[in-house]
């Protein structure tokens, strides 16, 4: 998982005030997988995603993509390179439709007007690649939507963009059984377009479930980065809890520096 | 992973909804139409409907209760009077889109008004430029409250207040200094004074119908075709077809009855001159009022803009949810700053035609119940005060309500209590519609639509 990564973090460290939040992390995006990124609460798992995604500045550290050191300043630079996040609060505006949500900020336009025409068929058609199948009307209003459904149409806006990485904050933290089926589906076909997926989660099933590689983040250091067949439920919870697992994850002088 | 992809156990029970779903967006019946729009209204999202019939019912109760109600000059007095409180309820629309309040528009279309009179009576500017300078008085006041209320971020409400106060100094000093005359400074200009009070030629209100009919039509025909041809959902012929048959008619009716003569004295008659009898000829009162065309304009633009431009959009989504907006790459704060902008450029010309409509400004200038009423207005109309919800036409239909109201109360009730009776009236109206639109978002939340 190095040289075909499409997005490669080297040495990132991150700081608010006195904190440090993320300390020497190495990371990496390769397209076509699912990397489930893990942690506790604080581990900095939301901090790395912003640092990815433009909104918070990184302190130090190389930020690589596609071959290229490239520097985000906010996110819109990210979203120019082909980086979306997709948040657990989801970001869309329940008064506005479907094709009006997944077009936000990024209009198209004939003139000086709307060209509501192509982006309807638009969103129509990235739905249909999808196999999104649910959702009654693309003009319906996002606030007629389920929790599941709102989850499909940030996702799917994503690829709209012909995004090459994703970033799911959570995404089925606030859904019932099938719409987490259907959401972690949507997950595993965005891989399978060729995207570099990263699926933030708490859910150990979940992550089981849908990811190819595992990064575990431990008190702001990356503790380890493994094959998902390398790992079981047990040790997955030993690492997020302990920062190591028998041979996996930090060497244990690193983990008792930290407490 | 490959019993993923394939399906989850669930997928049979959304098989019926997802043929359903590959219906529906190439059909567009009309009882399919109905039945949507029918859950929307039940959902919650009523629009103008409940104000829209509440303007029918006043009308016809005030009318039956008092036949001269409907006098073809009172006719022409209702769209009159509305049209002050009309555009500047327009440009509240905008704030009140992103959840924001501007109090201060009252008094801003009262400074500007100020401005115009002093400019063209003391100064003995031509109108065009005293117009210019409401304007351009207009679009400062409004950089000035957008920059506070954007950037230095002050809450609108506490912003708008000081300003609401400091306003009403200005408008005193305005009419109190400077060449011309102190106190009350009427208007000499005949452009302006017939801004409000005049009105268009006879043929002119007949090709104003044309103009709207027929540009209402063009639009609906050719949008509808476009999408048909792109196979995409559209409203059925027959839909638009009662829509614009429904507008011509009332274009056609208010047109033919403000074109005839609503003098009072429009048949010749004897009149005593110096103890002579004298016959003088019938007087002619007649054509539409050029406040219609100016508000059609303002109408037809700032729909334009709300809805067919990506800025229109952005407002919308920034009232909807700013954080949403803010991720999107929408710079939110200069859209804050451009409400308040329109607003208050909206707020000049209704300056400009409260000043018009007396002939002159005196220091109370758009003070008093001006603001409140152009909120009520856009309030009732069914613009949502919790932002996000809203349209230009709401406050043109608001705006009549209001009138029809005042205009209707004071002739029922002669003698004093015809005010007191009209306050309480009005009060009474805006709260009902305040509490529409507020069990109007409740149910929306509990049925998933808004």
């Amino acid at each position: 998982m190095t040289s075909e990564s499409i997005l490669q973090l080297r040495g990132i460290n991150k700081s608010f005030g006195a904190v440090d939040v993320l300390h020497d992390v190495d990371f990496d995006v390769v397209p076509g997988e699912v990397v489930a990124l893990v942690g506790d609460n604080g581990a900095g798992k939301s901090t790395l995603v912003k640092c990815i995604g433009g909104i918070y500045p990184i302190d130090s550290g190389s930020y690589v993509y596609d071959g290229r050191e490239v520097t985000v300043h906010n996110p819109r630079d990210a979203a120019a390179l082909g980086i979306e996040i997709v948040y657990q609060d989801l970001a869309l505006c329940d008064n506005l439709d479907i094709v009006q949500n997944m077009f936000l900020g990024r209009e198209r336009k004939t003139g000086i007007t709307l060209d509501e025409i192509s982006m309807e068929k638009a969103a129509q058609e990235t739905l249909r690649s999808l196999s999104v199948r649910t959702v009654k009307s693309v003009r319906q209003r996002v606030s007629s939507l389920s929790g599941g459904q709102r989850q499909t149409v940030a996702i799917a806006k994503a690829v709209l963009w012909n995004s090459k990485v994703v970033l799911l904050d959570e995404p089925t933290a606030a859904l019932g059984v099938a719409q987490t089926a259907q959401v972690l589906d949507l997950v595993r076909r965005l891989a399978d377009q060729g995207l570099g997926v990263v699926l933030i989660s708490h859910n150990m099933n979940d992550v089981l479930q849908v990811a190819d590689t595992i990064a575990v983040l431990y008190l702001g250091r990356m503790a380890a980065h493994v094959k998902r067949s390398e790992v079981d439920h047990t040790q997955l919870v030993e690492l997020i809890t302990a920062g190591r697992s028998g041979s996996i994850g930090m060497a244990p002088s690193s983990t008792g520096a930290t407490s | 992973m490959s019993e993923l992809t394939k399906s989850v156990p669930e997928e049979q029970g959304s098989d019926d909804m997802a043929a359903a779903a590959s219906t529906i967006p190439m059909a567009g019946g009309i009882q399919d139409h109905f039945r949507t729009y029918m859950q929307r209204v039940r959902g919650g999202d009523m629009g103008s409907l409940p104000a829209t019939s509440g303007l029918i019912v006043l009308v016809a109760f005030f009318w039956i209760a008092h036949p001269s109600f409907g006098s073809l000059g009172n006719l022409a007095n209702l769209t009159q009077q509305s049209s002050t409180s009309i555009t500047l309820a327009m440009g509240l629309v905008f704030v009140l889109l992103l959840g924001e309040i501007d109090l201060a528009a009252g008094v801003a279309a009262g400074v500007c008004g100020c401005t115009m009179a002093r400019v063209s009576a003391g100064y003995n500017w031509p109108w065009p430029a005293a117009i210019l300078a409401a304007v351009v008085t207009g679009v400062v006041i409004g950089v000035l409250t957008g920059l506070l209320c954007a950037k230095v971020r002050i809450p609108s409400f506490v912003v708008t207040l000081a300003l609401f106060l400091a306003f009403q100094g200005v408008n005193l000093w305005l009419v109190n200094n400077g060449a011309g005359q102190k106190g009350n400074v009427s208007i000499q200009d005949n452009f302006i004074n017939s801004l409000y009070n005049g009105e268009m030629a006879t043929w002119g209100g007949w090709l104003l119908a044309a103009a709207v009919v027929a540009g209402y039509a063009a639009v609906k025909i050719t949008g509808q075709a476009k999408r048909r041809r792109a196979g995409l959902s559209a409203e059925p012929i027959v839909i638009i077809g009662v829509k614009i048959g429904l507008l011509a008619v009332i274009s056609i009716v208010a047109v033919y009855l403000l074109n005839e003569n609503r003098s009072i004295n429009k048949t010749s008659h004897v009149v005593n001159q110096g103890g002579k009898l004298v016959r003088v000829p019938g007087e002619s009162l007649q054509g539409v009022p050029w406040v219609v065309l100016i508000i059609v304009v303002l109408l037809v633009i700032s729909t334009f803009v709300l809805t067919r431009t990506p800025y229109g959009r952005h407002v919308y989504a920034v009232g909807g949810n700013a954080e949403a907006a803010r991720r999107a790459g929408i710079p939110t704060d200069r859209i804050r700053l451009s409400v308040f902008v329109i607003n208050s450029f909206l707020a000049s010309i209704a300056g400009v035609l409260l000043a018009s409509q007396h002939r002159s400004v005196d220091a109370s200038q758009g003070a008093g119940l001006t603001l409140l009423l152009a909120v009520a207005a856009a309030v009732i109309g069914g613009t949502s005060l919790f932002g996000g919800k809203g349209r230009p036409m709401d406050a043109v239909i608001g705006g009549l309500v209001l009138t029809v109201i005042a205009n209707g109360m004071s002739d029922l009730i002669s003698g004093n209590n015809g005010s007191a009776y009209q306050y309480i009236v009005t009060g009474g109206v805006l709260l009902l519609a305040a509490a529409v639109d507020a069990l109007s978002r409740r149910r929306a939340g509990s049925s998933g639509l808004a």
